[in-house]
Formats: C-alpha cells, structure tokens, sequence
C-alpha cells in the first residue's frame, strides 16, 4: 500500500469516526450493509474507469450505458423472457462490443477519448429513453428471478454478495494491472504513449483493450444496478455516474494525464465517496447539498494532496543542505 | 582570414565574474570562477556535462544568486543579478530548447508582448509598423525568411535566428548562445556561425556554447573551459585547437578520440535492403539502401533531407508509401515498430526524452519494455527476471546509476542514451538505426556510444548511424551515404571521406572521387 492509499485510508477511519460520534447509526450492521453494496456497485464501475484513465484517456459514458444496459437487461428478462444467464452474456458482450467502438474510434481514427465518449453519452441516453418510449423499464407484479437475485442483491455470511463480487473483481485487476505484462504496457503507455510506441508495443491494441474492460465492468455493475433498483427511467437513470467513477479514481491518486494511479486508490477513492454520501444522509445535511459536499471533499483532497508533496520537497532540500554544509570540508 | 577583428582588448570589459561560487545541495556546482567578456569578443564556452555551464548559463541569467563573488556589468558591481537585471543589462540567450511559439509567425514571435498597437480603445496590433520594427531585426541575422512566416514552417536553424532576432530586438549586448548547433546539420551550421560572425562585427559579444569543438575553433576568439565547477583553462585565439580543448576539459589527452575504431571483419552480406521506398516528406522521390551485416554505414544529409524519416519508415513507426523492404533476402512487411522489432531491427531515436524512454520508469523497467513477454511468467512479470537483465546490461555498458531501479530521468544525457542501447542490446539486434546518438552527451560518452557501435558491427548487426555531426560521420563510418532532398544522392568508401565531399553529396553535387568509376567524366 502507497503512502497514498494509507494517507486516504486515515481519512476514511476519521471520517467514520466523527460520524459515528455524531449519529452511532453510521456503524450498524443495515446502514453498513447499504454502503458496502453501493461501494460495490459504483467500485466495479470505477476500476473499469480506472483502466482508461491510466491510458491517459477518459470515459464519459458510463452513466449513459448503465442506463441503456440496465434498460435492456430488465426488458430482455422481463419482458422478452429471455434466460437470464443468456440476458446477462448478451449485456457483458454488448459492454465489451462498445468499449471495442471507443477504443478502435480513439486508436484508429484519432479521435479525443473526451469527444467519442461525450458522443456516446448522448447517444445511449438517448437509445435507452427511445427504446423504452421515455417510459420505465421494470419487473412485473410477482416477476422474480431467484438465483439472479441472489447473486446481486443476496447475502452470505452478512456480506451483501456484490460486495464480495467486487472484492473479486478487485483482486483479480490488481493482479493485472499491478503484476502483469497488461498492466506495465498500460502504465507505460500512459505516462508516454510515443515511447511506448517507440519500444515495439502495440499501443492500440493495449489502448482499445483498456476501453474494452472499461465497458465489461460497466455493463456488469448496469446489470448490478438495474437489480438494485428493479425499476429504471431511462431519463435519469445512472445519471452523473460517470462523474462518481472519475472523481474515485481522482481522490485515489490517479492523474487524468495517465500514468499514475493504483487499484486501491480507487476502491478507497469509491468508499470515501460513498461514505461522504451515508454522511450527508446521517447527518441531516439537506440531500440537495450532496454534490456540493462531495466536490468539496474532492478538491480538498486534492489540495493538501499536491501541497503536502510540495512540502516534502523543500523538507528534502533543507536535509540535504543541512548535511552538505555538515560535511564540507572547510575552506 | 578576410574578416576584421573588431575585439579590442584595451576596451573596459562589458561583463566580468569574479571568484563566483555556488553551491547545491551535495554539491560545488562552481567555484572561484572568473572570466571577463569585452564588447564584439566571441568567447568559446566549453566543458564536459556537469562542469558548471549550466549552473554558470543560470547566474548570468539572473535566476539563481551565487554564493560568494562578484559580477561587473558596465562597471557595476553586483553580488548577484536579478532576471529584471539581466535583461536590462542586455544580456540574452538562445537556449537549446528553443522558447518560440510554432502556431504564431516570425513577427509576432520576435515582439511577443511587445506589440506596437494602434490608438484606439481596442489596443489592436498594428501589423504594419511590427512587420517595419521586425524587417532590419532579420536583416541583421542574415535571415532568408519573411516576417510573415510560421515559424513552424522554418527548419531550426531559422528558428534559432529568430530567437537571435529577438534577442536583438531588446538591443542585447551578450547573446549567449547554448549549444544552438547541437541539433543542426552542416549546413545550416554555416549559416549559424555567420551569423554570429554577423554579431561580433555589430560589436554585440557572444559567448557561444558547444560540444563541437570545431565550430568553437572557427569562431571563438577566446575559449574558457570548465571542468568540475572550475576553470580549467583560458585559450588565447592563437591557441584555440582542439586537442588543447580536450585536453583542458577532461584533464588529460584523450587518444582515440571522436572513434569507434577500425573495423575488424569484412562487412558481410546484405542485411536490411529498402527498394525504391518513399516517405511521406518525399512522397514523389523513391529511395533504395542496402545496410550490410557488421558494417557501420553513416548517413549523413542536411536537416530536412529525409534522414530520420527514412529511419523512422524502417522501423515502422511511419507508414511505407511503396517500394519493398528485405530482411535477409526474404520480402518483409514492417507495419508496425512492434514488427520491426520482432524482427530484430531497432531504433535509437533521434529525441531521447520524447521517444527513446520513459523517464518516469526505472532503468530495469525500460531495459525490459520492449521485451517484456520474455520477462514474465505467464503473463505476469517476473521482477527477478528484469532485475537480472537490467544489472547485465548496467554491467555491460558501463551505466552509472546508484541502482537498476532508479529512475532514469534522473541520469545524465549519455547514460540515459546507454539505457535506449541497451534495452536493444538485450535483445540480439539484426539491424541498429541509431539517429543522432551522441546528440547532447559528453565527450567521455560519446567514446563509450563509438566503441559500443562497432562492437555490435563487430558481432554481425548492420548498423545505420544518422548524424549531422561530421567529424563523427567521418571518423566513426566504414561507408558513408548521403541524403540530398530525399534521395541518397551517393555513398562514399573509406578513401573518398573527406568534409568537403560529403557537403558535395549533401547539397546534391558531384564528390570528388580518387578513383572516378567508370570512365572519363
């Protein structure tokens, strides 16, 4: 664990600990249930923006496909009656073919990730909305989906059975950015995607893989969200969630230039936000503050982040002139 | 010698230091240094990398205050200059890295935030009076392009006269020029040192810096070398040579020096041959090479001659508009540098920083990059793998580092550019296109970066050496071929090397052969 990750860790703990000093609720065995399942839901969601954002790219659609993927899921199950392991392939499978699309559209033609996935946002908004009529996709009266349900909203042994989803999926990226050959071509292309290039990397393929496990783990955590909500309008659906990825992996160290950034950044960066959203539910803060709140934590975060490096810099400045006046021989 | 010495040594000096010292943390960056500089006098600033220029380039500058000494600008005495100083003093510098703005053209560049305006409210720029101001500014540099240009258009060499037009512009006194022709080619590298010739007769002195030593022979009117933060020497104009230069600067004679040594081996037979391929600078002239095993053939050419992107087609990095390209006699289809790599042909690229490593990763994370599936381990990287390569090629190649994970941004020029050769070295290279390496590396380094080139020719790589440098051309080369507007206008055998033909061959003439193939001409 990166100094980083301890230093957002601390804040984690304190915060807990001054909310739960405040309203004990904060620490009960329902309201922690809650928060982990929706750390896991906008977790998975947030490596998957990770992955492109180590690129030195960014993916702007998310909250749009979460709501066009979830819109699909539910009507592929519900209404189409579709088998749900069938539902669930064809939803991670379109995720993939769409991530494929941004990635091949950033590579190959040039475009600014920033602009194809702006495009997209509008454009799946405005499918999902199209395709359920500006209506709301659901279950019917009586529709239910045990094993489906168990696996997204059910729990083992207390946990809430995303949360440990997640903790897989976790594990598993941590692996593959952090100790696989994968992860250092992303890492190096991220931080000079012309050197890389110059080392005989395949630079595309790696960028359009990195868009390609951004829209798998998107399509699962739409899957995840439309079984959280069990009823979605596509007009508001998912909304902004993008922005919750990007400011996770912000407060988790990752530059939006590439290059910089750990997988446990990024989850600490998720529970810090989810736990910022619990505290302005406990506290009685008016709910239409949250955003405020959780921007200012943010650039707060960022602030003493970048001043604390800045600080230790002049402290090893001030070291080093210690010593070398120390031991200059004298003249 | 037609030209007039204009240096006057009884006149007061513009600008003199006296016992200047600084320090850094850890280190004496320069101490008891003096030096005086006298109105129109070219002085010749030469050290290894390291020896205080920089530290020397910044207290002129007035960005850091020395420690102890005195600096005398017109008569008075400072402790240390302020930048506000500096320049008011006259003092400007054309820096290696060149400050202008691409997208902006040559007039507005040279009077950035100086603009002459029209009245009115509106404070709009009166273009006319500017291209008026800008007009004898480039008249003075000797300038062959209109006010009006994009100075993205402009080769460098243009670019840096601009830089010294603006410098001009503040009626500068002192130009200091950091090694402005590092990065030039020969020609352009005239125009350059008549320019400064052009400076010296207006009475504006200069202090020229430089890793070329001959450019410094043939302007300098005195040379100051530095050596670990001291003076290690002053040489009069009838002393100025270059193995007094050497001498003074790394403290001893270097003997083989600007060489890679003799070849041992006969070369071999065709490694890399390229059949009427064309670029995209050049898309209507179709250029053919044949780079031969344990051979180094020098490609010399001005800047702009399609060098580096004939090298850069080679390795893929730039698509092949036609033509064919053979790897051992065998049809090969380079689309990619991860092809050209696979196949054993590499590049040192011509920009280290940009494009030979990554600064932020270690030493052993850039050695392993390009091969890093031979590094792993069903998939995952194997970190003892990297490290063993790493302190292989550390070993090898002799880079100084405090360990195989520092970072390599950190590192010097010439040991940055040892770890580009080897992360290549580790892999069994067929064929080594090296652009420009020794660009901006010490003189020590450079013997290092020689010697490792002919050890490869010498273990059967055909190696293709792009320089604009050409005493290295010369003294490093087994053949020489020659670049004029996209072709290969010659090649040159050992005997036929000489300067002047390959300038001949450069500017699209006929050399001067000792034995004139074929017939009467």
């Amino acid at each position: 664990m990166s100094k980083k990750d301890l230093g957002l860790l601390i804040l984690i703990l304190v915060v807990g600990a001054v909310v739960t000093a405040i309203n004990p609720r904060f620490l009960s065995a329902i309201n922690l249930a809650n928060t982990s399942n929706l750390v896991a839901l906008f977790g998975i969601l947030s490596i998957g923006q990770a992955f492109v954002i180590i690129t030195g790219g960014i993916e702007l659609s998310v909250g749009s496909l979460i709501a066009l993927l979830g819109t699909l899921f539910i009507d592929f199950i519900a209404v189409r009656e579709l088998d749900w392991p069938l539902a669930f392939v064809v939803i991670i499978v379109l995720g993939a073919v769409i991530g494929f699309v941004h990635g091949w559209l950033i590579t190959r033609l040039k475009l600014q990730p920033f602009v194809v996935t702006l495009c997209g946002l509008l454009i799946y908004r405005g499918v999902a909305r199209f395709y359920t009529a500006d209506g709301t996709a659901g279950f019917a009266f009586g529709q239910n989906f045990p094993t489906l349900e168990f696996l997204t909203a059910g729990r083992s042994y207390g946990l809430p059975n995303s949360f440990i989803a997640l903790i897989v999926i976790a594990i598993v990226m941590w692996v593959v950015l952090h100790r696989s050959v994968f992860g250092r071509y992303l890492y190096a292309i991220g931080k000079n995607e012309e050197a890389a290039k110059y080392s005989g990397i395949r630079t595309g393929r790696i960028i359009i893989a990195a868009y390609v496990i951004c829209g798998v783990l998107t399509a699962l955590s739409a899957i995840y969200f439309a079984m959280y909500t069990r009823s979605i309008s596509p007009a508001s659906h998912g909304q902004f969630y993008e922005l919750y990825a990007i400011a996770a992996a912000v407060l988790g160290g990752f530059s939006l230039r590439g290059g910089e950034g750990s997988l446990v950044g990024v989850i600490l960066g998720t529970v810090l936000l989810q736990e910022l959203q619990n505290l302005v539910n406990l506290l009685g803060i008016p709910s239409s503050l949250n955003f405020a709140v959780m921007g200012g934590v943010i650039l707060i975060g960022v602030l003493v982040d970048q001043q604390w490096g800045v600080f230790r810099a002049r402290r090893r400045m001030i070291e080093a002139t210690r010593q070398n006046v120390a031991g200059a021989p004298a003249e | 010698m037609t030209s007039t010495d204009t240096t006057h040594p009884d006149t007061a000096p513009f600008l003199s230091l006296e016992a200047v010292r600084k320090t850094y943390p850890g280190v004496v960056a320069l101490d008891r240094f003096s030096m005086e500089v006298r109105p129109g006098e070219v002085i010749g600033l030469v050290g290894e990398n390291g020896a205080g220029k920089s530290t020397l380039m910044k207290i002129l500058g007035g960005v850091t205050r020395p420690d102890s000494g005195t600096i005398t600008v017109d008569g008075v005495a400072h402790d240390g200059l302020t930048v506000e100083q500096s320049i008011g003093s006259g003092i400007a510098f054309v820096h290696q890295e060149l400050n202008l703005f691409e997208n902006l053209d040559v007039a507005a560049n040279i009077f950035f935030g100086r603009e002459p305006l029209r009245a009115g409210p509106l404070k709009l720029v009166d273009r006319a009076r500017l291209r008026e101001m800008v007009a004898p500014l480039l008249k003075r540099v000797g300038a062959n392009f209109s006010a009006d240009a994009p100075v993205a258009s402009l080769s460098l060499a243009q670019q840096q006269m601009v830089e010294i037009a603006k410098a001009l512009s503040i009626r500068a006194r002192l130009v200091i020029l950091d090694e402005p022709t590092s990065s030039l080619p020969m020609a352009e590298t005239e125009k350059l040192l008549d320019v400064i010739k052009g400076l010296k007769a207006q009475g504006i002195s200069v202090i020229f810096i430089s890793h070329r030593l001959h450019e410094i022979e043939r302007v300098a009117d005195r040379v100051v070398v530095l050596r670990d933060g001291t003076l290690a020497g002053t040489l009069a104009k009838d002393r100025i040579n270059h193995d007094e230069m050497v001498r003074l600067m790394i403290g001893r004679m270097l003997k083989e020096r600007e060489k890679a040594g003799e070849a041992t081996r006969e070369p071999g037979g065709v490694a890399l041959s390229a059949e009427a391929i064309r670029t995209s600078t050049y898309p209507d002239r179709p250029v053919s090479i044949e780079l031969r095993r344990a051979e180094i053939l020098g490609l010399a050419g001005l800047v702009g001659s399609g060098r580096t992107e004939l090298a850069r087609v080679l390795f893929g990095i730039d698509e092949r508009l036609g033509g064919s390209v053979a790897l051992d006699g065998k049809p090969l289809n380079v689309g990619s540098a991860a092809d050209a790599v696979a196949n054993g042909i590499f590049l040192v690229p011509e920009d280290r920083k940009l494009t030979g490593i990554l600064l932020d990763l270690s030493i052993a994370q850039n050695i392993s990059l390009p091969n890093l599936p031979a590094h792993a381990r069903r998939s995952l990287v194997s970190a003892g793998a990297e490290l063993a390569t790493a302190e292989k090629q550390k070993k090898n190649l002799g880079i100084k580092a405090p360990s195989v994970l520092t970072r390599t941004g950190t590192l010097s020029g010439g040991n940055q550019q040892k770890v580009v050769l080897a992360k290549w070295l580790a892999m069994n290279p067929k064929v080594m296109i090296l652009d420009e390496p020794t660009r901006g590396i010490d003189i020590g380094a450079k013997a290092e970066i020689y010697g490792l080139m002919r050890a490869l020719a010498d273990a059967g790589v055909a190696v293709l050496m792009i320089s604009s440098d050409m005493e290295e051309v010369i003294g490093v080369s087994d053949r020489i071929a020659v670049m004029h507007e996209g072709q290969i206008s010659g090649i040159l055998d050992k005997d036929d090397f000489s300067q002047e033909n390959v300038l001949l061959l450069a500017v699209g003439k006929k050399p001067k052969l000792l034995q004139a193939a074929g017939g009467v001409e």
